[in-house]
């Protein structure tokens, strides 16, 4: 996995809330067995018509924000279904980090097994970055993980949380299997306990 | 000992390794897969040269793509991509050894239908499985929840899942429902009061007598919906109801077996003084037959209503209230019963078992549906289309005009051809009615299957209390 340790990036305003998981990539993309290549087709209804043209008007298709890097959105981002295509095709675009006051739950886990860093911040605090966003490619938001913070480009910095372990993998593109394998001796006596506790299972 | 929750004690027997910072290893009792969101899991075992660490616990059937027609049989009615993921999920099933359904299997259908109706999912449990609806098995009292590949990968490997825990959330339900409100019409009414976050960070406990009186499947027609509240799972305490439903089926305990497992399944209940971080109190009374309005799980309403005007809303949701009523083709301050359908879909893990199917034939009985309404029946399994067969209430939705489906997710989310086309409308008792989730531009209106039987009728949202 990618590591994450320091971005400055173009950061994407999308004010909207409740950014569903279908919206970020439809279902007919889901029947890939693949990660990757994703990217092309993030957002893909709001992003292009029917005759797969580009709708000028959203964001990611201003010229000012093809490259972002940072998606500034609004509460309870990546709610709706489990799928992890949705972080692939974030980062497939080139999104490495996701700013929002909240997460669905299993596409926030998701984010981090992808190398992308989604940060919750205070509704306040979030409107500050979505100004911040707005103003195009001229504004670099700066995301420090080893501090914890985020700085907008007329210098005003934010604290943000993450849990420890977390920060840990991502920061050093660490294998959540590999890390789990170590304690392999754990598992393995927790399953003879079980199966005497609970043989049926 | 200090007081437990459910959720506690089903926590606490199954934390394998816990580290210094309350990171967890959770050990996974059943893990259901299936095609949609698994080849990649299979595909980095490959590549990492690891295996299925314990494929007896891994059960896996194909749902979300496969055609629902009757002659699904024949391979070209699948479109080429999905083909390929169900002939990959037939791959690794047998490559690593796991217990199958496949499409020709009468037991095939929806992983979380497929999954009690055989046994796997019991109290006490933990169940996984890479599709967000996994919170149905709660109906069990089992820790039961969503996941994305990567995890799927790690518990194929690991059969551990790395976790911290959430808080406790109890939803009470007190009282008796009125005739017409079903186990849907709480879970819609719940997500319309706490708001598809309100769950976040939480596991739900769903109680009270409203919630005791319901029938399995209504069970786990509300812990379905846990995840659109936004929580990680939903839970319901086992009783006499839930040993009855697993008693029998074909991989549950028997003999001395199933004596200890009721044993400790006896245990499985939040303690009087136990600790809740959150509570939500509704009075069965208070809950009436209810759709949505809107693009967002949350926006519900009873029937009885009218669309809201966006300005009622607060914050964000003023903007995502317009955009909701635009999608949907709706004015502000029409009425809800005034709303035209042209579809009907009746089924899916929400709402597509017996008693669902029960529900829908007392409505249709005798009945025939609007003229040129398009309206489909999609069994949730093979078991529960031969049971309705049985039953006779095939023969009722044939003759009032319905198609009668095989088994799958079907239009719930339209990943198989059952699609609506742009401007479509639907009545659907299925779970999600996000923008083109049916289909490109279609529009969503979720329902109980009594209400979506009513609606077919009359070709409009439809109090289904004045049919009965």
């Amino acid at each position: 996995m990618d590591k994450f340790d320091k971005l400055s990036g173009v950061a994407a305003p999308m004010p909207m809330v409740n950014i569903d998981t279908d919206m970020i990539i439809p279902k007919q993309f889901l029947k890939t067995i693949k990660r990757s290549g994703l990217g092309v087709n993030l957002f893909d209804e709001m992003r292009y018509d029917r005759q797969g043209n580009e709708i000028p008007d959203f964001v990611l298709n201003k010229p000012q924000y093809r490259d972002a890097e940072i998606l500034v959105a609004g509460d309870n981002f990546g709610c709706g279904s489990s799928r992890e295509h949705a972080p692939w095709a974030i980062k497939d675009f080139g999104i490495k980090c996701v700013i929002a006051p909240s997460y669905a739950d299993i596409f926030y886990s998701n984010c981090f097994k992808n190398g992308i860093l989604p940060i919750a911040l205070p509704q306040e605090q979030v409107d500050v970055l979505m100004k911040d966003a707005e103003k195009g490619s001229n504004a670099r938001i700066e995301i420090d993980l080893e501090a914890q913070t985020i700085t907008t480009s007329d210098g005003e910095v934010f604290t943000f949380e993450v849990d420890s372990f977390k920060k840990h993998c991502l920061m050093n593109g660490l294998d959540d299997i590999g890390l789990t394998m170590e304690k392999a001796a754990s598992i393995e006596t927790f399953e003879a306990s079980a199966s005497q506790s609970r043989p049926w299972v | 000992m200090s007081p437990k929750t459910l959720y506690d004690k089903i926590w606490d027997a199954h934390v394998a390794h816990e580290a210094d910072d309350g990171t967890c290893l959770l050990y996974i009792d059943r893990h259901l897969v299936h095609e949609v969101t698994s080849p990649q899991a299979f595909e980095g075992l490959r590549m990492t040269g690891r295996t299925v660490r314990a494929p007896d616990k891994t059960i896996a059937v194909p749902d979300h793509n496969v055609p629902t027609t009757l002659d699904r049989a024949n391979a070209k009615t699948m479109t080429e991509d999905s083909r390929i993921q169900v002939e990959a999920l037939d791959t690794n099933a047998k490559e690593f050894g796991l217990h199958y359904y496949p499409v020709s299997d009468v037991r095939q259908g929806i992983v979380h239908i497929v999954g009690p109706e055989q046994g796997w999912t019991l109290p006490g449990m933990t169940v996984v499985c890479g599709d967000s609806h996994t919170a149905t098995h709660g109906a069990f009292g089992a820790l039961a929840h969503g996941i994305g590949t990567s995890e799927v990968e790690h518990v194929l490997a690991t059969q551990t899942l790395i976790q911290k825990k959430s808080k406790n959330m109890k939803v009470e339900i007190t009282g008796k429902l009125s005739p017409g409100v079903t186990a849907k019409d709480i879970t819609l009414s719940v997500i319309g009061a706490t708001g598809t976050a309100g769950g976040t960070g939480y596991v739900i406990e769903y109680c009270g007598e409203a919630i005791r009186d319901l029938s399995m499947e209504g069970r786990m027609t509300v812990c379905n919906m846990a995840i659109e509240g936004g929580a990680r799972a939903g839970l319901i305490a086992p009783d006499e109801k839930t040993f009855a439903y697993c008693q029998g089926r074909p991989h549950a305990p028997k003999g001395a077996q199933w004596e200890a497992a009721l044993n400790w399944w006896k245990t499985l209940y939040s303690d009087d003084d136990a600790q809740w971080d959150k509570v939500i109190t509704i009075k069965g009374e208070d809950i009436a037959p209810v759709v949505t309005w809107g693009t967002s799980p949350e926006d519900v309403l009873p029937i009885t209503g009218t669309v809201p005007a966006a300005s009622t809303f607060k914050g964000g949701k003023v903007d995502a209230a317009k955009r909701s009523i635009e999608y949907m083709g709706l004015t502000e301050g029409m009425a809800l019963t005034d709303i035209e359908i042209d579809t009907v879909f009746i089924g899916s893990c929400t709402n597509g078992r017996i008693e669902d199917l029960r529900a829908a034939a007392a409505i249709l009985k005798g009945k025939k549906i609007k003229e040129g309404m398009r309206a489909m029946i999609v069994p949730g399994s093979g078991l529960v289309r031969a049971q309705a067969e049985e039953e006779g209430l095939a023969d009722i939705f044939k003759d009032a005009g319905f198609e009668w489906r095989l088994a799958g997710c079907s239009m719930c989310l339209a990943m198989n051809p059952d699609q609506l086309s742009e401007g479509e409308r639907c009545a659907s008792t299925s779970n999600r009615n996000f923008e083109g989730r049916q289909g490109y531009k279609g529009r969503t209106h979720l329902m109980s299957p009594a209400m979506a039987a009513a609606a077919a009728i009359t070709g409009k949202l439809t109090d289904v209390r004045e049919m009965m």
